[in-house]
C-alpha cells in the first residue's frame, strides 16, 4: 500500500525563452509515494515554483514526462488535466487565494461542486467537516475576505482536500505568514499526515519545517541533488 | 448541475460588481426600449398612412377604358399585311366606358371563393351650379351598404348618417371641400349638371373628408341608383367594378386572368400604388437601422465592462482554473454574465417599451386631414418584441464572446507567480 507512486516526474526539462533561452529545470527525476509528506527546498530562483506548477498540470509547456497515479499526463487535453486537477490534485498558494465572492463555506465546497459528483447537502457536510479539522467552523458564513490571513490560509488547506485528493501541493504556503500562525499551518500538516496520511509535495523555505517531514528535495539549479534521494 | 454552478458563480460575479452591471443591463434596456417604441410608433405611422390610401383602394379595379381600337383596318388590309404601318393621331371611336355583361362579371367574381366582396361603381363628371358659377366636381354612385362593409366608408363620413344616402333618393354626400366652397350645409338642396347636360337636384344628406384634400374639394357621393338616374342609364350600367380580396397579394393573379376572360382592363393595388409600398418600406428601413445601432451601442457598453471584469477577477478565474474549471467552464461563466445582462436588460427594456407604446398612444394627434384619428397610432405587433428580444440576446452574446474568451485563455500561472 505505501509503496504505490502518487506522482512521477521522468527527466523534466524546462525552458524559458524570454529575454533568453534559460534552462530552468534540468532533468528533474523523482516520485512521491502514497501516504508520503515530501517538502522541497532550494534557493530562491532555484526553479521550486517551476517544478510545483509542471506537477500541478497547470504548466503544460515541458519536455520529459509526467505520471499522476501511474498515468501519463504529458500532453493530454486541457479539459482533462483541468479535471485531474479538481479530482486528484489539491494545490495550496502561498497567497491565500480565495474566491472573495463567496462564504467560506462555499469556497471550500467549490471544488466537490465542480466534481459534481455529490448533492450539495452532502457537500456542504463535507466541507463542514474539512473546517472543523481546522477549527474554522464557526467562521463558515463569513465572506472570503473577512479573515485574517492565518485563517484564510486554514480555509484554503480545507479547500485543497475537499475532493479527497491523491495529492495536496503547496507552494510556500507558510511564506506570508507570521511564526504563530506559520506554526498553526505547519502542524495542520502535520496533522494531515499523521492522521489521514494524506500524500503532500510542499516547497518550503523553513529548514523547522523541512525537518518535520518523510523527506527533503533539495533543489540547485533547476536539478534535485542527489544526496536525499 | 454543473450549470447550475456555473450561473451561481456568474451571479456572485455580476452581485460583485453589481454598479456595472446595472450600467450594463440600462443600456440594454434603454436601447430595447426605444427599439420596440420606435418600430411601434413608426409602423403604426405607416400603417395610418398606407391606410389612408390602401383601406380606400380596391384591391382589383374592373373597368373599361376609352382607347382607340388597337386592330386598325390598315392591318387587316391584306396589300399592306408585309408593312410596317403607322397611323399617327387615331381617335377612339364613341365607346362606353360602361361594363359590358356586368352581371356575368359580378356573378363569376362572387362565385371565386379568394374574392371578399365587390362595390360596383359608376363615376359622373358634375358641374355644382353655385349661383352663377360652376364648380366642377365627381359624383361616385356607389353601392351604399358594400361600399362601407368594404371600404369603411362610414369613418370618412363626418357629419349626417351614411345610410341616408341609400334610404334618401336623390341625396348626396358632398366632399367636405366641396360643401365649404358651395357654403352647403346638411339638408340643403344642391344642383347638378352632368356633362350629358342634365340637371339633378340632390339633397346633401353628411360630409365626406379622406383627409387629402385635394380630393375632398372635388369628390362627392351618391347611390348608385341616384347615379344611374343622374345618367340616364339602366340598372345595368356600371363603370367601375371594386374587388377586395380576402389576400391582397392575390390581386396581380386574379387582375390579370379577369382581364383575359372578360376582355377589360384591370388594375391590381400592387401596380398602382408602388409608391407607398416603398415609402413604408424605407421608414421600416430606417427604423430598424435606429434600433439596431441602438443595441450595438449597448452591446459595446457590455464589452467593455465585461473587459473590466475579466481585468479585475484575474485573481478568481486563475483560482477557478487551479482547482479544475476548464477553460470552457470560464468562457461560459462570462458568456452567462452577458446572456443573463442581455435577459433581463431585453426583458424589462420589452416591457418599458410597451408601456412607452401605451404612452405614445395617449398623446393626441387631431388633425384637420385624419378625421378618424385623435392619438398617435402605433403598432403592438408581437413581431418587434420577438425580433427586440432575440436581437438583445444576439447582440449581448457577440458583445460577451470576445471578453469570455480572453478569459478562458486566461494562464493561472502567469497570474500566481504574478504575485
Ligand atoms: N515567466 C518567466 N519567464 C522567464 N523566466 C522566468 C519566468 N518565471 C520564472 N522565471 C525564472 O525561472 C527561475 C525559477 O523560478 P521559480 O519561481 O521556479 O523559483 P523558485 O525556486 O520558486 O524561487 P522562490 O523561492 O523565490 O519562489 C528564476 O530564475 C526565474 O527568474
Ligand atoms: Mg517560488
Amino acid at each position: 500500500m505505501k509503496e504505490k507512486v502518487v506522482i512521477e516526474a521522468k527527466g523534466v526539462n524546462k525552458y524559458f525563452y524570454s529575454p533568453v533561452k534559460t534552462q530552468v529545470l534540468n532533468d528533474v527525476t523523482f516520485q512521491v509515494k502514497r501516504g508520503e509528506f515530501v517538502s522541497v527546498m532550494g534557493k530562491s530562483g532555484c526553479g521550486k515554483s517551476t517544478l510545483l506548477y509542471i506537477l500541478s498540470t497547470m504548466d503544460t509547456d515541458y519536455e520529459g514526462q509526467l505520471f499522476l497515479d501511474n498515468e501519463l499526463v504529458t500532453g493530454k487535453h486541457q479539459n482533462f488535466l483541468s479535471q485531474i486537477r479538481n479530482k486528484k490534485i489539491g494545490f495550496v498558494f502561498q497567497f491565500h487565494y480565495l474566491l472573495n465572492e463567496f462564504s467560506v463555506l462555499e469556497n471550500v465546497m467549490i471544488p466537490g461542486l465542480k466534481l459534481n459528483q455529490r448533492s450539495r447537502e452532502e457537500l456542504e457536510h463535507i466541507a463542514m467537516e474539512k473546517l472543523k479539522i481546522f477549527d474554522m467552523q464557526d467562521h463558515a458564513m463569513k465572506k472570503a475576505n473577512q479573515l485574517s490571513g492565518g485563517q484564510k490560509q486554514r480555509v484554503s488547506i480545507a479547500r485543497s482536500l475537499m475532493n479527497d485528493p491523491l495529492i495536496i501541493m503547496g507552494d510556500e504556503p507558510t511564506g506570508n505568514l507570521d511564526k504563530k500562525n506559520s506554526d498553526i499551518v505547519f502542524n495542520i500538516f502535520k496533522e494531515l499526515a499523521q492522521e489521514f496520511h494524506q500524500t503532500m509535495l510542499i516547497v518550503t523555505h523553513d529548514q523547522e519545517f523541512a525537518s518535520g517531514t518523510d523527506r527533503i528535495i533539495n533543489m540547485e539549479d533547476g536539478r534535485i541533488l542527489k544526496s536525499e534521494m | 448541475m454543473k450549470f447550475k454552478l456555473i450561473i451561481e458563480i456568474a451571479f456572485a460575479l455580476m452581485i460583485a460588481r453589481l454598479k456595472q452591471t446595472i450600467v450594463a443591463a440600462t443600456g440594454v434596456v434603454f436601447s430595447i426600449t426605444m427599439f420596440v417604441a420606435l418600430l411601434g410608433f413608426m409602423n403604426g405611422l405607416n400603417q395610418l398612412l398606407d391606410g389612408l390610401i390602401l383601406n380606400r383602394t380596391p384591391h382589383v379595379r374592373f373597368y373599361n377604358e376609352v382607347k382607340p381600337n388597337p386592330n386598325q383596318p390598315i392591318d387587316q388590309a391584306k396589300d399592306f399585311k408585309d408593312f410596317y404601318n403607322i397611323i399617327r393621331s387615331v381617335k377612339p371611336a364613341a365607346s362606353r366606358t360602361s361594363i359590358y355583361n356586368s352581371e356575368a362579371l359580378i356573378k363569376t367574381l362572387e362565385s371565386d371563393k379568394r374574392v371578399l366582396g365587390i362595390s360596383p361603381k359608376i363615376s359622373v363628371q358634375v358641374f355644382f351650379n353655385v349661383g352663377n358659377t360652376d364648380v366642377s366636381g365627381i359624383i361616385d354612385g356607389i353601392d351604399v351598404v358594400e361600399e362601407n362593409r368594404l371600404f369603411a366608408f362610414n369613418d370618412y363620413v363626418i357629419a349626417g348618417n351614411f345610410m341616408d344616402l341609400k334610404n334618401t333618393s336623390n341625396s348626396i354626400i358632398l366632399g367636405k371641400g366641396a360643401a365649404d366652397r358651395m357654403m352647403a350645409s346638411i339638408g340643403d338642396v344642391i344642383q347638378a349638371t352632368t356633362s350629358q347636360g342634365n340637371r339633378v337636384q340632390l339633397k346633401v344628406v353628411g360630409y365626406y373628408q379622406s383627409g387629402l384634400g385635394d380630393l375632398d374639394n372635388v369628390q362627392s357621393y351618391a347611390s348608385i341608383n341616384t347615379a344611374q338616374k343622374m345618367l340616364g342609364e339602366s340598372a345595368s350600367y356600371v363603370t367601375d367594378m371594386q374587388v377586395k380580396l380576402k389576400d391582397f397579394n392575390q390581386a396581380p393573379v386574379l387582375a390579370k386572368e379577369f382581364r383575359e376572360i372578360f376582355d377589360i382592363d384591370a388594375d391590381d393595388i400592387q401596380t398602382v400604388n408602388a409608391q407607398f409600398e416603398t415609402g413604408t418600406q424605407i421608414r421600416t428601413l430606417i427604423s430598424y437601422m435606429v434600433g439596431v445601432t441602438l443595441l450595438i451601442v449597448s452591446g459595446f457598453g457590455i464589452y467593455n465592462i465585461l473587459n473590466m471584469m475579466i481585468y479585475e477577477k484575474m485573481d478568481t478565474i486563475a483560482i477557478l482554473k487551479a482547482i479544475g474549471f476548464s477553460g470552457r467552464d470560464v468562457n461560459n461563466i462570462f458568456i452567462t454574465i452577458a446572456i443573463t445582462i442581455g435577459i433581463v436588460g431585453g426583458s424589462i427594456g420589452l416591457i418599458f417599451g410597451f408601456l412607452a407604446g401605451l404612452g405614445i398612444e395617449k398623446i393626441p394627434f387631431e388633425t384637420e386631414a385624419l378625421p378618424t384619428v385623435k392619438t398617435f397610432p402605433v403598432d403592438f405587433n408581437p413581431k418587434y418584441y420577438i425580433i427586440g428580444g432575440v436581437f438583445s440576446l444576439v447582440t449581448t452574446y457577440f458583445a460577451g464572446f470576445f471578453p469570455a474568451r480572453k478569459a478562458s485563455g486566461v494562464d493561472p500561472v502567469d497570474i500566481i507567480r504574478g504575485k
